[in-house]
């Protein structure tokens, strides 16, 4: 092993380099910024950073999913050359839990384990292979209690207490109309869902570097900032001054980087050794290192007159919120909220419980609890159309919500809706060619080149679904974005400096910015500067929202620094500032055209607006799971194609269509690939994607054994892209990265359904589900070296 | 031990490298060339993609060792200076970028794509390319880039 010969330094890094500015205003589709450096390999991501002197962080979890430490010894991992520091719970001096909603989540813990892969004690050393060494030097004395693995059982009386609060980490319920309301027509169901992972790319990683005064700065990927420093610094025991962040480079989050990872842990350990603490976490660490998507098992029961009108929906949705308690709550209420799906029900039911077990903690994923609520109303609409002899797309159109009616929580349905539109358009999307199954392509085929079938037993299938999400926090939440817009002269041209704190985490944020900057300032130079915490929250970039609140942020300190020029304008000129627009770099009036070239106006100043842009006032529900409670509806339809080798149960997804109304294509391009991102999740979820828990503990904790969508995995998609603009958002815009990921999943199941004639009531949908072997045994004798029967559903 | 190889065109040493440290580790965290990325570190992903001895590798699945003598070219020695090779260029202009952390795996994938099949259709995009994991994008602008590629290269190759 290696020690390094440098000696430890505290200079302060560069700040990240701001993307060159391209052109481009809002509407037009514009090449991203960073696009140039990433395709380089120049663009700098957490796990890229380097400092002279630095030393490596690493993790002690624990392997038992619950257990009491009785004791816990480091002096032999400390004892061991190239070790600078082991740190346990003793060594938090601030609040020794954290936690987005409720700090009930130990930064080390201590006396108790309560999830498989939870920290322990941290170690820095002057090589990752020396501090993955000393990790295992720590010896820890378990007692390993039994697990409380099902949400159901936690809610038992006899199930043992995981917190002091107990188990139930939530209940919302929601009374809407007649309780006892009957129907001609009743279907019911029971739908559960997997537990996903975000499995973004760029795992969980960052340098945290010491100042010499007593605060430290933290180069980071997340979602939000400022809420991570408000943690770090409660449990560094530092002021919020003192902790510094800048966003480094991003690999993807998905709402996997809300929750915090390594932040805590890199800065205890700068602090602690006075030097730089890089810190990777690998794939199979980054496995235990976020939160995932929630696990759900929910029953419905749906009524509707013979006509095929919905009359009621009674749903029990029970969540596996695992051992701590991240953004549960809010997904908890989300669900509960879009539990019905898009339609007008007059009377509904609804009970969403979110449970603390021994899993893996769950929280924030794209689709935030609509997911779950989706498959299960959705495959429920199918399941009535079904009893009802009708065309399930007819039957949606019949049902679908309307601007003015009211959901289930109370909230009326703010226009546009064009939730009937959607449908409409998904449908009139031609099919797909449907080439003759013999003599294809192996690669056109269920299962491909491992050249299972040359067609024989291949059924096509088509399904719909519908789907739908808030756009912002809700609830209550003072929801915020803060931006600041400097406007000088730099080589003879008007240059703006747009400073905000929102986190680029792939979608393009920072190219809308600078679109939304160079639209509303009539120039072309624009540089996003770095995000970081000199400047105030942008909230997070998550629950769709960033592009419509920093970007009215943007859009609002480009007005204040307008109406800056305009005055001075007035003042000089004596135009009318209401006359006055901003084009090419020239002031002009409506009346008598160019008045004032910006450059000379500016001269050698700089015009600096610093602006806080809040969202309308939600309000929490009730007692009855009524009120305003979200900000802003997004809604998608989706179209999907199968083919299923009945046989062997597997899968080829043709083709999905999408209609998706988005208010305002800010970026087209970047748009697109939301949609097409957003639905591979949906199809990942749909046919591949789960983390296997057994006892508590994970069983595929790899890309090897988790597997996600690749490229041939993914048809081609064909999206619709309305624009109906929201009069109450920034350029009539709406949030567009959740939607797609929310109907994609039951629209792929429902195909399935039409191509196999099965029920598939669980996702991820499994070859065994779709060739009827799980639960009964074949009907045929097993074969020499088979392994029987599993255990399954219909 | 001493490493001594070649990386995009230039003969570098290093010394002090733990005989486990993969050639990912070396190239990133040693010779300042994080381009190759360690999305999962276990042969899976492709983001670690680069060509050892002019064969495309998981340089995570490399033994640094291995390297000794040889011939690496990464990412970042695709192109010289501020130019960009097509394939680079095609994946910005197209979209194919959105975290980019896959990007400079599916970039040099890409390149062997081409440089072994000129003309690809898209079956065999497909199957060049499915040991690359994408999260972000769903593939289809990743197709376009490729598409794109394909075009442009042909056309310096071939002015007629």
């Amino acid at each position: 092993m290696t020690r390094t010969q440098t000696t430890p330094t505290l200079v302060t890094r560069e700040r990240p380099k701001a993307p060159a500015s391209t052109p481009g205003r809002i509407g037009e589709s514009t090449i991203r910024s960073d696009g140039v450096p990433k395709v380089r390999g120049e663009f700098e991501y957490s796990s890229d950073l380097w400092m002279n002197g630095m030393l490596w962080g690493a993790t002690l979890r624990s392997p038992h999913p619950h257990a009491n430490i009785w004791s816990l010894d480091t002096s032999e991992a400390e004892a061991m050359p190239g070790v600078y520091a082991v740190l346990t719970h003793e060594d938090v001096p601030g609040r020794k839990v954290y936690g987005m909603e409720i700090p009930d989540q130990p930064v080390l813990a201590w006396e108790r384990v309560r999830y498989q892969g939870e920290p322990i004690a941290i170690v820095a050393a002057d090589h990752p292979e020396t501090a993955r060494r000393a990790l295992d030097r720590i010896s820890v004395e378990y007692e390993v209690l039994e697990p409380v693995t099902d949400a159901e059982e936690a809610m038992s009386e006899s199930a043992p207490k995981l917190h002091l609060s107990g188990n139930v980490l939530r209940h919302v319920r929601i009374e809407h109309g007649d309780p006892a309301a009957t129907a001609d027509v009743v279907v019911t169901g029971e739908y559960e869902i997997g537990m996903q992972d975000h499995a973004f790319l760029g795992p969980e990683s960052g340098l945290a570097v010491p100042d010499e005064e007593g605060g430290v700065d933290l180069y980071i990927s997340t979602q939000w900032l400022h809420i991570d420093r408000d943690q770090v610094a409660e449990s560094l025991g530092l002021d919020p001054g003192m902790v510094r962040l800048t966003l480094s480079g991003v690999g993807g989050a998905f709402g996997g980087r809300e929750d915090l990872s390594m932040q805590i842990h890199a800065c205890l350990l700068a602090l602690h050794t006075s030097r730089p603490v890089k810190m990777v976490y690998n794939r199979e660490e980054s496995f235990f290192g976020h939160v995932h998507r929630h696990p759900a098992k929910m029953r419905y029961e749906h009524g509707a007159t013979s006509d095929g009108r919905l009359v009621y929906v009674r749903a029990r949705l029970i969540f596996d919120g695992g051992a701590y308690a991240s953004s549960s709550n809010a997904v908890c209420l989300n669900a509960a909220t879009f539990a019905c799906g898009p339609y007008d029900v007059p009377h509904a039911e609804i009970d969403s419980y979110m449970l603390y077990t021994n899993n893996p903690p769950c929280g924030a994923m794209r689709g935030f609890g609509a997911v779950q609520a989706c498959f299960a109303h959705e495959s429920q609409m199918d399941e009535l159309a079904q009893a009802l002899g009708m065309d399930p797309v007819e039957l949606r159109i019949e049902n679908a919500i309307e601007p003015g009616m009211r959901f289930p929580f109370g909230q009326e349905v703010p226009p546009p809706a064009p939730v009937a539109e959607l449908l409409e358009r998904v449908s009139a999307v031609p099919m797909p060619e449907e080439k003759e199954v013999v003599g294809r392509d192996l690669r056109e085929l269920p299962g491909g080149v491992s050249n299972v079938t040359h067609g024989e037993g291949v059924e096509r299938g088509v399904g719909y679904a519908l789907g739908f999400k808030n756009i912002g926090f809700s609830a209550g939440f003072d929801d915020y974005s803060t931006a600041r817009v400097t406007l000088s002269v730099e080589d003879d041209e008007p240059l703006a400096r747009v400073h905000t704190a929102a986190a680029e985490v792939g979608q393009g944020l920072i190219t809308v910015q600078a679109q939304i900057a160079r639209t509303e300032l009539g120039i072309e130079k624009v540089v996003v500067l770095p995000a970081d915490t000199r400047v105030g929250s942008a909230g997070s970039s998550s629950a769709s929202r960033q592009t419509y609140m920093t970007g009215a942020a943007v859009k609002m300190a480009c007005e204040a620094v307008r109406e800056h020029l305009f005055e001075r304008v007035r003042e000089e000129f004596g135009e009318d500032p209401g006359d006055l627009f901003l084009e090419d770099g020239r002031v002009v009036s409506g009346g008598h055209g160019i008045v004032v070239l910006l450059t000379e106006l500016i001269g050698g100043e700089e015009i600096e607006e610093l602006v806080e842009f809040h969202h309308k006032e939600t309000i929490p529900l009730d007692e009855k799971g009524q009120g305003d409670a979200h900000v802003q509806f997004a809604f998608a339809a989706h179209r999907a194609v199968v083919e299923v080798d009945t046989e062997l149960g597997l899968v080829r997804v043709v083709e999905i269509a999408s209609a998706q109304d988005v208010g305002k294509a800010m970026n087209p391009q970047a748009l697109e690939g939301q949609i097409e991102g957003g639905i591979a999740q949906g199809l990942g979820l749909a046919l591949m994607e789960e983390i296997q828990i057994g006892e508590g503990k994970v069983l595929n904790a790899s890309f090897t054994d988790y597997l996600i969508p690749t490229i041939l995995d993914m048809p081609p998609v064909r999206a619709e892209i309305l624009e109906l603009a929201d009069p109450e958002a920034p350029y009539g815009l709406k949030g567009v990265g959740e939607p797609p990921t929310i109907a994609s999943t039951p629209a792929i199941v429902a195909a399935l359904r039409d191509a196999t004639g099965r029920k598939l009531s669980r996702v991820p949908v499994k070859p065994d589900q779709i060739v009827g072997l799980a639960k009964k045994p074949p009907d045929r004798p097993l074969q020499p070296g088979s392994r029987g029967p599993q255990g399954e559903e219909s | 031990m001493r490493l001594s190889c070649r990386v995009n065109g230039e003969d570098r040493q290093v010394e002090g490298v733990w005989e486990g440290e993969s050639l990912l580790y070396v190239l990133r965290e040693r010779l300042g060339l994080p381009g190759s990325k360690n999305a999962c570190e276990q042969g899976e992903c492709g983001s670690c993609s680069v060509y050892l001895g002019g064969v495309l590798v998981c340089s995570c699945l490399v033994l640094a060792g291995q390297a000794e003598g040889c011939e690496i070219l990464t990412v970042e020695g695709l192109a010289e200076g501020e130019a960009l090779h097509p394939v680079q260029e095609a994946f910005v202009e197209t979209g194919a970028v959105q975290c980019g952390f896959c990007t400079p795996g599916l970039i040099i994938s890409t390149h062997d794509l081409l440089e072994r099949n000129p003309d690809p259709t898209d079956a065999e995009i497909r199957e060049a390319l499915a040991g690359n994991l994408c999260r972000c994008t769903g593939y289809e602008k990743i197709l376009d880039a490729v598409r794109l590629a394909t075009i442009r290269t042909g056309t310096n190759e071939d002015p007629s």
